[in-house]
């Protein structure tokens, strides 16, 4: 029950205009050039920051990682004892284990890029965007952050798939280099295939969509490859997909990148559907994240 | 880039209202659809360097979506805008450089702590690593959240993530900051707080666009109001002029015997005090009610009721509803009020 609901509103209009702000010192960087451009050093510095965003948020949410720690440990497990067997004769797990590890590094690629779809959906709808967007860095640089943490939970996977194959009787018939080529190359192509999901991410509307969509075009993807089992097994149809499944190409790079052999052509493959996935989405996803946002 | 040195440049380029002071936000004619909507229908709106323009309305009034055009987050179909002489769409960038932006809700990443969230906000806006770590200690001290500096903001009080907000919005010490709503669905006493720091930051010499639902808001930070319903302008002016218009406060009185009411309203209708228009007996709430329009006028009608010795047991001034403050511009009830069809706006 005041009777001083009229607070005199003179504080401000007191001030003259060339008041500095009471702040000891204006912190803030000189403006980049005249027409405000964001240098590449910039850019790379705002990626930084928004690159440690995304770690913590992982860090504070541990469970985020679930897929990233589980499944490489459930899909060796299960492939190597339910279906090695069969595949490749009792008792012959061991050898099924250089077959499909490869195969499985392709895959990582695949099922942990399509986290970042839902997570775009997700951060599309936060507060936290409208920050983002109203300040004076590229709005490509949210993305991009974001497939930088998610190729760096992609290596977490593949180094603990590598792990396991190794429990499970894994030999590297080449050497520490082409493994780290292999890792690379899947990371590439898995990176590449982000664009699709951030696309996907943003054309639906919910996170469960997108999840959703994202399994209807992982499932075919994955088995109608040569990651599991060999394309000569399977009908003439299927072969044919399976023969021309960009997956199949980086399994087989995998492949003969760990267990020797011709890789030239399975490696070129790869790398040209990485960049032409890349070349072709990536404008598209961009395009579409500064138009919903 | 100085604060001095900055603004002197916008007083040059700045148009020079009879005011005196160069408009830190010049918007005229802005359009903007949403489908069949007019969510904007030609506004017109000007803020003084310096000073708080309070944008009132209520919901779907079209505040929000002014707010994210001059913050360059939608682009107009129609009109013009600047900031700071920068304009919204072809200046985009330069733009970005000058405002703050604290939306109606909280644009801070909960998963961070508070000290995360500034020190990446320094850092996405180019201050050196040791600058941003800095500036992130400075604001957490100035808004009083120190303490809580480590924890996650989904531990934060809602005060508190409305005080990170504002001090988001401060890391880059921006020219004019654009204040959506800043206390929509806060507690009493937190929205005090929050208007607390408001004023500080407009003592500092900030230009603020606030939009707000309530009057009390209003009144209390803002110098000059901009009334908008279904996209449209529909009064504007000082505080004062358009408190003026819409009849400014009431006066509540109880006096301590409830049969002096109507004695007391007659001795203040026959008294001929400058402004009191009339005095009303509520005998349902054993209140008297004295529209008054200025402090002096409170002062007056208790000095007039002492005077001839009225006993007064409580006493309290309101301030009209936003509702009543449509009533008394346009005559009808504002577009938000639930009573009214859609199809009454078109």
């Amino acid at each position: 029950m005041s009777t001083s609901t009229s607070t005199s509103t003179t504080t401000s209009t007191g001030t003259s205009a060339g008041v500095t702000p009471g702040t000891a010192a204006r912190t803030r960087p000189p403006a980049g050039g005249d027409s405000g451009r964001i240098t590449p050093r910039a850019h790379l510095r705002h990626i930084g920051a928004l690159v440690r965003r995304n770690a913590l948020q992982i860090k504070q949410d541990p469970e985020s990682m679930a897929d990233a720690v589980l499944m490489p440990i459930i899909f060796t497990l299960l492939f190597t004892y339910v279906f090695g067997g069969a595949i490749s004769g009792e008792g012959n797990q061991d050898k099924y284990v250089n077959y499909l590890v490869p195969g499985l590094m392709a895959m990582m690629g695949l099922s942990i890029s399509m986290a970042v779809g839902t997570g775009i959906n997700t951060d599309v709808n936060k507060g936290v965007m409208d920050r983002f967007r109203s300040m004076p860095i590229a709005r490509s640089s949210i993305l991009i952050a974001k497939i930088v943490v998610e190729v760096g939970r992609m290596t977490v996977a593949m180094v603990i798939l590598l792990g396991m194959g190794f429990l499970l009787g894994l030999e590297i018939k080449t050497s520490v280099l082409e493994l780290l080529a292999a890792m690379g190359l899947s990371l590439l192509f898995g990176a590449s295939l982000m664009w699709i999901f951030i696309l996907l991410g943003l054309a639906l509307k919910t996170a469960q969509a997108v999840q959703g969509m994202a399994m209807l075009i992982l499932l075919p993807l994955q088995f109608g490859s040569s990651i599991f089992a060999q394309p000569s097994t399977m009908p003439d149809w299927l072969k044919t997909f399976a023969d021309h499944n960009p997956l199949s190409n980086l399994a087989d790079a995998s492949r003969a990148l760990i267990n020797g052999g011709e890789l030239a052509s399975s490696v070129w493959a790869t790398l040209g559907w990485a960049a032409a996935i890349t070349v072709v989405t990536a404008p598209l996803a961009i395009r579409a994240f500064q138009k919903k946002t | 880039m100085g604060g001095g040195a900055n603004r002197g440049g916008l007083a040059r380029t700045g148009h020079s209202p009879a005011g005196g002071r160069a408009s830190a936000v010049e918007v005229r004619g802005l359009v903007k659809h949403y489908g069949g909507t007019k969510a904007l229908d030609g506004v017109d709106v000007t803020v003084r360097e310096g000073t708080v323009l309070g944008v009132l309305g209520p919901n779907g009034a079209g505040k929000t979506t002014l707010v994210r055009c001059l913050a360059t987050l939608i682009l107009p179909d129609a009109g013009t805008a600047t900031v700071a002489g920068h304009d919204v769409v072809r200046d985009a960038r330069r733009l970005r450089r000058v405002i703050g932006l604290t939306g109606q809700y909280a644009s801070v990443e909960e998963r961070l702590s508070g000290w995360e969230n500034l020190y990446m906000i320094g850092r996405l806006l180019d201050l050196s690593r040791p600058a941003a770590r800095r500036r992130a200690d400075e604001m957490l001290e100035r808004f009083a959240l120190t303490e809580a500096a480590k924890k996650p903001v989904t531990q934060y009080s809602g005060g508190m993530r409305r005080r990170l907000d504002l001090a988001a919005s401060m890391v880059g010490e921006p020219d004019v900051l654009f204040l959506d709503e800043p206390t929509t669905g806060l507690d009493p006493r937190t929205r005090n707080e929050v208007w607390d720091e408001v004023e500080r930051m407009v003592a500092e010499g900030m230009t603020v666009l606030l939009t707000t639902q309530y009057m009390e808001e209003a009144e209390r930070l803002a110098d000059e109001l901009t009334v908008i319903d279904r996209g449209r302008v529909i009064a504007g002016g000082g505080v004062d002029e358009l408190k003026a218009k819409v009849g400014g406060r009431t006066l509540r009185i109880r006096p301590s015997d409830p049969a002096d009411l109507p004695l007391m309203a007659r001795a203040l209708r026959e008294s001929g005090l400058d402004g009191i228009a009339g005095a009303s007996a509520a005998p349902e709430e054993g209140q008297l009610y004295v529209p008054i329009l200025a402090d002096e006028q409170l002062t007056a009608v208790v000095g007039l009721l002492a005077a001839h010795g009225f006993g007064i047991a409580w006493i309290d001034t309101r301030l009209p509803s936003l509702d009543e403050v449509f009533l008394a511009i346009t005559g009808e009830r504002s577009a938000g009020s639930e009573t009214l069809p859609e199809e009454a706006a078109v």
